[in-house]
Formats: C-alpha cells, structure tokens, sequence
C-alpha cells in the first residue's frame, strides 16, 4: 500500500508537475505524440480498408497483417528507426515506429466491418442503382461504423500505452517519468508515471467512445444486422486489448478455415 | 578481408557478426523464448481457473474481465518496472509482467470458447450421466479448442514481441542485444536480434496453428464439407 500513497504523493506535489522535464510537459509530448501518430495512421490504414473491403479483395492482407504486426516488437522498431539516418530527427522516429504499430489493428478492423455489413442490404443498395461509390458511403460505411470505431479506440489505446517505449530511445512523453524513477530507484514515480499513463489512457478512450457515439451515421436508427449489433461491434467493456483480440479472432478462424 | 570490414563499417547486415557472436546470438535466443514460453503456459494455467469462475458464477465474470483488461493498459515499461521491487532482478520479473498481460487475451478466449459449447450438447452429456469434471474435459474442452488455441496464439506472439522490453530489468532476451546495439549503435546486432525475434514469433504462430490443427481434425472436415455443400 505505501507504494500507491506514496505515488499519489508524486502526483498530488506542484513541483513534479512544471518545468522543463516535469510530468506537464511529459503529458503534452505524451498526447501530440498520440495525436500525430493515430492521425497519420487512420489516414493511410481507413481508405486502403475501406476500398480493399468495398471490393472485397485483399482479405488475407488485411486480415493476416494485424497477426505481422503483433510479431514485430515495437521496442525493436524504434531502436532500428533510431539507428537509421532519421535517427536525428528525434520525435519523427517515434511518431513512424507508433503508426506502423497502429495501422495493422486500423486495417483489420475496418476490413472486417466492412465485409460483415449485411450483404443483402448491399445487393439491394446496388440493385436500386447506386453506384460503388454510393453503396460504399451510403450502406456500408454506417454499417460498417461501429467496428471501425472499435479498431480506431483499441488502436489509440494501445497507441498510448505503447509511446512509453519512446522513452527508452531516448524519445518524450510519459515513459520518461517512468525510465527516470526506474534509473534512480523511485518506484513511486515509476508507479504514478504509470497511473498517468493508464489515466491518459481511459480518458482517451472514454473521449472515443462519447465521439463515436455523437457521429454515429445512424445514430437513433437500428442496425439491421446478423447477430446483432453488439456481437459486431464487439464487446463494449474493453478498453484496447481485449476488444482487438476478439474482433481479430473471428476472421482469423474463417481465414484457417479457407 | 572484405567479410571483416562490415563489422567496422558498422554495416546493418553482417554475416561476419552472425559467425563471430553466434554463441551470444544463441544464448539470447534461448532466453527469449524460455520467458515467452513460461509465461504463456503460466498464464495458461492461471487463466482456466479465472475463466471458469468467471463462467460458472455469472457475478464474478464482470470483476475478472474487468481486472485482466486493466492490467493490459499498465505500459510493459512500468509493468517491469513496478514488478522489480517483488521479484528482485531476475528473468522472473519479465515472466511475471507477461503473466499478466496473457491473462487478458486467454481469459476472455476461454470464456468465449465456454460459451460457444451448444447448450444441446452440454445437455446431452448430462443425460449420459458426464459429471461435472468428465463434461469439462471430455466435451467442453475439445469444443472449445479453437478459440482457445486462437487465444494461445495472439498470446504466445505478444509474448514474443514483448520481452524484447524486459531489457530494462536486464533479461530480455534478444532484447538485451537490441538494448545493448542502440548504445553501442551496433547496427549489426540490433538489425539480427531484432529479424530473429520477428523469426521466432512468426514461427511460433505457424506451430501453435500446426498443433491446432493436429487437436481438431474434425474441424478441417467439416469445413470441407461446408465448402462442398
């Protein structure tokens, strides 16, 4: 128990908080990293997903490349990045290693919404004459919209839990304070450097959800769906890990299947 | 000659880093999956008896889901860091935090495996005379196989991946090397540990499908059988 008092102590004193290096700064580097990182990746991963799903090609790509992704050890992607001739370039390293660990999660998720909005309802989009581009915003995207969320929250999530490894090459953000406390034996700032992150973590997450709800292409309409919404959409418990795994596992078991 | 020189010319692929350091790069290797290993048969064996509770009593699933996803968002860095004042400096820590974190992913697979065991068929064995211990093992355990096995293997490539980080405590594996070569600027070293740890993951996920397949066959069968009809 002293360890928790002794870290709320961290957190709760002024001082640890200002100043260059203090857990404010920390905190903003910790977001901007966040921020620039999942912005770039649901930039490159949404559209190749959604044009890869919309013509139902490339299922093995998106569907096997979360598996890739989760075989590269982020760890070993930033020393390399930071051993490359970007290495000077500071954050930029960090910023590319998080976005090649978000896009496979962006890529899978979106894909499968995609190929799980109710066939019929799209043969019946086309057979009323909509064009691709039409079916695809009009039908499948609403459709598809609760599990893209779900990709782009346990993405982000895991984005924030995994910038900490930034500090170990030498990059900001909150995994300073953590590597800081670990190199002088403080375990209470290691511990409330993790309280942030984990804190950071849940309210960005809460954020998601409230703005995935607020958007929601059919939001008070219901879902016409096989299995209803909430076995789609995945389990709404979760934050990050769970809700990936889940929503990965489906597809892999068709794709060992074919 | 020119096989000495990638070494000082710090190039990023080097045979001659390979034959000069192979007892090292073996070592390391060795080490890397005895913590992935361990802690997935751990978390295996700790996961079971979670799963099931939470399965049997409907009012423990909620706390036991919720813990083992809470766990996933404490960052491996602090995870390691916070374990060490427990565990001292040992492999152990490593295995501990890996634990943990493969407690999300297996125990929520386990559930979901659980559940996905038709009720007809529960019933079925009841009305055989399956007690409880003999409808676990002999028919909710090889129905559940798939996803438990699914679950295994998201675990196992995790697992893999993430004691590369166990280097802060000293034993991480091929993370030691990765650790040691961004000091060093070793290219060499980090490039080859790093490719051996994408090997070693990637292999392990293809055994674990291989040894999916060999404890289901009847799954093959009926997907063939699917496709036919």
């Amino acid at each position: 128990m002293g360890t928790f008092t002794a870290a709320w102590d961290w957190l709760t004193s002024g001082a640890n908080w200002t100043g260059a290096g203090g857990a404010g700064q920390r905190l903003g580097e910790h977001l901007v990293l966040t921020v620039l990182s999942m912005g770039c990746a649901v930039l490159l991963a949404l559209p190749l997903a959604l044009w890869l799903g919309h013509v139902g090609r490339g299922g093995t790509l998106a569907i096997n490349v979360s598996n890739v992704g989760r075989a590269v050890p982020t760890f070993a992607v930033l020393v390399l990045l930071a051993l490359s001739p970007l290495g000077p370039y500071g954050e930029l390293t960090t910023v590319i290693a998080l976005v090649l660990f978000a896009i496979p999660p962006l890529l899978t998720n979106a894909y499968v919404g995609l190929r799980e909005a109710d066939r019929d309802v799209v043969e019946a989009a086309r057979g009323m004459g909509m064009s691709g581009w039409q079916v695809l915003r009009r039908v499948e995207l609403p459709l598809a919209f609760p599990l893209i969320m779900t990709g782009v929250r346990s993405a982000t999530v895991q984005v924030v839990a995994t910038a900490t490894l930034a500090a170990l090459a030498g990059g900001g953000g909150l995994g300073r304070i953590i590597t800081a406390g670990f190199n002088t034996y403080d375990t209470a700032q290691v511990a409330a450097g993790a309280a942030l992150v984990a804190a950071l973590a849940l309210v960005v997450e809460g954020v998601l959800v409230l703005l995935s709800k607020l958007t929601d292409p059919m939001r008070g309409r219901t879902r016409p769906g096989r299995g209803g919404g909430a076995s789609t959409a995945g389990p709404s418990d979760g934050a990050g890990a769970g809700t990936d795994g889940e929503a990965a596992d489906r597809p892999r078991k068709t794709a060992d299947a074919v | 000659m020119a096989s000495r020189s990638c070494l000082a010319a710090n190039d990023w692929i080097c045979a001659e880093y390979v034959r000069s350091r192979s007892g090292e790069l073996a070592d390391a290797t060795l080490q890397h999956l005895g913590i992935a290993v361990s802690s997935v048969l751990l978390g295996l064996l700790l996961a079971f008896p979670l799963a099931l509770l939470a399965y049997r009593w409907k009012a423990a699933s909620g706390p036991v889901l919720g813990l083992t996803t809470v766990l996933y968002t404490v960052p491996s860095l602090a995870m390691f860091a916070l374990l060490l004042p427990v565990f001292g400096l040992s492999a152990a820590v490593v295995v501990a935090g890996l634990v943990l974190y493969s407690l999300t992913v297996l125990v929520r697979n386990i559930l979901a495996g659980l559940e996905s065991v038709p009720r007809d068929v529960r019933e079925v064995a009841q009305g055989m005379g399956y007690g409880q211990r003999q409808l676990l093992f002999g028919v909710e355990l090889p129905l559940m196989l798939p996803a438990l096995m699914a679950g295994v293997r998201i675990a196992m490539v995790s697992a893999i991946s993430l004691t590369t980080v166990g280097a802060i405590v000293g034993h991480g594996g091929l993370g030691n090397l990765i650790y040691s070569g961004m000091d060093s600027l070793f290219k060499a070293q980090v490039l080859t540990a790093s490719a051996i740890c994408v090997a070693l993951a990637v292999s392990a996920d293809l055994l674990l499908l291989v040894v999916q397949r060999a404890l289901t066959p009847w799954a093959r069968h009926r997907a063939r059988a699917g496709k036919a009809g």
